[in-house]
C-alpha cells in the first residue's frame, strides 16, 4: 500500500525578485516496507521536500496524500494528530529538546497523542534499548555523542505506531561506522512495515534505499531502477 | 590483486596442501575477485623455486597432494609487501572522467545529463553491494573489508561527479553571463603608444 504520495508539489518561497522555487512539480510515491532516498546537492531542495511530506509545511501547488488521505483537506487537529502518530521525523540537526533525557525525548510523542505517562516512558526505553541506548536513557542531549544523539531522534521516530519514517541527512556528521548504524535502524524500520524516505547528498547512505530519485534544482531528474532481492546477489552457501 | 602474496598469507596461518590452498583462496577471494586458479599452482612452483614456501611432496607428484609450508624468506616477503604502498602516484587513465570532459566542451552536449547518466548507474552499483554487506557483511570479515573498499571507491566517482555538476553549472552561468555583457573596451594606452 502507498503511505505517501507526492502529486506534483511545487513550493515557492518569498515573492516577486526575491523568490525561490525550491521545489518544481515534484511526483513521487513511497509504499509500506519501502525506503527510498532522495539524492541531491545542497540547496537542491531535500529538506524542503521532506518538509512537505512531513505536513510540516504546505506546498504552494499540488497535493500530499498520507496514507491515502489527501492532507490539504485535513482540519489543523487532525494534520497534527497525523504527524504525532503516523509521522516518525528525523531533523537534519537532530532537534533533541535539551531540558529532557533520552528518555523522555522518546517518549514524549507517545505522551502527547495521549499515552499515559508510564506505558509511554516504558516504550521509550525499548526503543532506546534496541538501538543499544538503554545505558544513556537517562543522560541529557548535551551529555551524548553525536552518534548517540542521532540514534536518539531515530528511537523518538520509530517508536509506537508510526507508518512513515521521513529522515534528512540523517547521519550527518558521523563516521561511516556510526552512519552504517543508523542506516541499519532505519532498513530495520522499513523491513517491520514502515515507509520511509531519506533525502541526503551522500551516496553511501543513499545505496542503502531500495530506490534513488535524484532531485536537482528542485525537479526529480532520474531514479534508479529498483534492485534486486538479496537471494539473487549471493553467491550460494558452498 | 598479488596471488603470489595471497598465497604467502594462507600458508603463513601454517602448512597446508595444494588442494587446500586452492579452495581456501577461492572462498576467501573468489566472492569479490573472481580468478583463475590454474594460476594458484603455477604460482605454487615459482614460490617454491624462489626459496619462499618448501614442499614435502614427492618431486613430480601431483601439486595437489603436495604439503607446503612457509619459509623464513616466504615471512619476510610476506611481511615487506604488506608495508609497500601500491604505486598511486600518477592517476589513471580513467574513462568516466574522460567521457564528462569531453561532454563538458562538445557544443549541443547536455554535459550535466551525462553525469547524470553515469552516476545513476554508479549509485545503482553501489545498492548492490551495500544490499550485499546488509545481508552478508557480519558472516564474515573479509567480505566486508573488501565490499567497503569498494563502495569506497564508487563514491569518490559519485563525489567527483557532484563537484563536476557544479563546475559545469557555474561555468555555464558565467558564460551566460558573459554573453550578456558588452564587450570589453580595448586598453587605449596600449594601442596609442609606439
Ligand atoms: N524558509 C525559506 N525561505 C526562503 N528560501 C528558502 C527557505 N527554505 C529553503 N529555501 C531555499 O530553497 C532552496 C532549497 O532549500 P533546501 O533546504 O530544501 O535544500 P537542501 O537540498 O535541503 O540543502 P542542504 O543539503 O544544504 O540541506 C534553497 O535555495 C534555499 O535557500
Ligand atoms: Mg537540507
Amino acid at each position: 500500500m502507498t503511505v505517501l504520495e507526492l502529486r506534483e508539489v511545487s513550493k515557492v518561497y518569498g515573492d516577486g525578485p526575491a523568490e525561490v522555487h525550491a521545489l518544481a512539480d515534484v511526483s513521487m510515491t513511497v509504499d509500506d516496507g519501502e525506503l527510498v532516498a532522495v539524492m541531491g546537492p545542497s540547496g537542491s531542495g531535500k529538506s524542503t521536500l521532506l518538509t512537505i511530506a512531513g505536513t510540516l509545511e504546505e506546498p504552494t501547488r499540488g497535493q500530499v496524500l498520507v496514507g491515502g488521505a489527501a492532507v490539504s483537506g485535513m482540519s489543523r487537529n487532525d494534520r497534527a494528530r497525523l504527524r504525532r502518530r503516523s509521522i516518525g521525523y528525523v531533523f537534519q540537526d537532530f532537534n533533541l529538546l535539551a531540558g529532557l533525557t533520552a528518555a523522555e525525548n522518546v517518549s514524549l510523542p507517545l505522551e502527547l497523542d495521549g499515552m499515559p505517562g508510564k506505558p509511554a516512558r516504558a516504550a521509550g526505553l525499548r526503543a532506546l534499548e534496541e538501538l543499544g541506548l538503554g545505558e544513556r536513557a537517562a543522560s541529557f542531549p548535551d551529555e551524548l555523542s553525536g552518534g548517540e544523539r542521532q540514534r536518539v531522534a531515530i528511537a523518538r521516530a520509530v517508536v509506537g505506531e508510526r507508518r512513515l519514517l521521513l529522515a534528512d541527512e540523517p547521519s550527518g556528521a558521523l563516521d561511516s561506522a556510526n552512519g552504517e548504524a543508523v542506516m541499519r535502524l532505519i532498513r530495520a524500520a522499513c523491513h517491520s512495515g514502515v515507509g520511509g524516505v531519506v533525502v541526503t547528498h551522500d551516496a553511501q547512505l543513499a545505496s542503502w534505499a531500495d530506490r534513488v530519485v535524484f532531485l536537482r534544482d528542485g525537479r526529480v531528474v532520474d531514479q534508479t531502477a529498483p534492485i534486486p532481492g538479496p537471494e539473487s546477489l549471493l553467491a550460494p552457501e558452498r | 590483486m598479488s596471488i603470489r602474496h595471497a598465497l604467502l598469507a594462507l600458508l603463513s596461518e601454517g602448512p597446508k596442501y595444494g588442494l587446500q590452498l586452492r579452495q581456501e583462496f577461492e572462498a576467501r577471494t573468489g566472492e569479490v575477485w573472481p580468478l583463475n586458479v590454474g594460476q594458484v599452482y603455477t604460482t605454487l612452483q615459482r614460490l617454491e623455486r624462489d626459496s619462499l614456501v618448501e614442499s614435502d611432496g614427492a618431486e613430480d607428484g601431483p601439486q595437489t597432494q603436495k604439503g607446503f609450508r612457509i619459509t623464513g624468506d616466504g615471512e619476510a616477503e610476506l611481511a615487506a609487501w604488506l608495508l609497500t604502498p601500491p604505486d598511486l602516484s600518477s592517476p589513471p587513465r580513467d574513462e568516466l572522467v574522460i567521457k564528462v570532459l569531453i561532454a563538458a566542451q562538445l557544443p549541443g552536449v547536455d554535459a550535466r545529463q551525462v553525469a547524470q547518466a553515469h552516476r545513476r548507474y554508479l549509485v545503482q552499483l553501489m545498492q548492490e553491494w551495500t544490499r550485499l554487506k546488509e545481508y552478508a557483511a557480519d558472516r564474515d570479515l573479509g567480505f566486508g573489508l573488501a565490499v567497503d573498499a569498494e563502495l569506497f571507491r564508487l563514491d569518490a566517482v559519485v563525489r567527483w561527479l557532484d563537484a563536476a555538476d557544479g563546475r559545469i553549472k557555474r561555468a555555464s552561468l558565467e558564460r551566460l553571463d558573459a554573453d550578456r555583457a558588452p564587450l570589453p573596451k580595448l586598453p587605449r594606452k596600449a594601442v596609442v603608444r609606439p
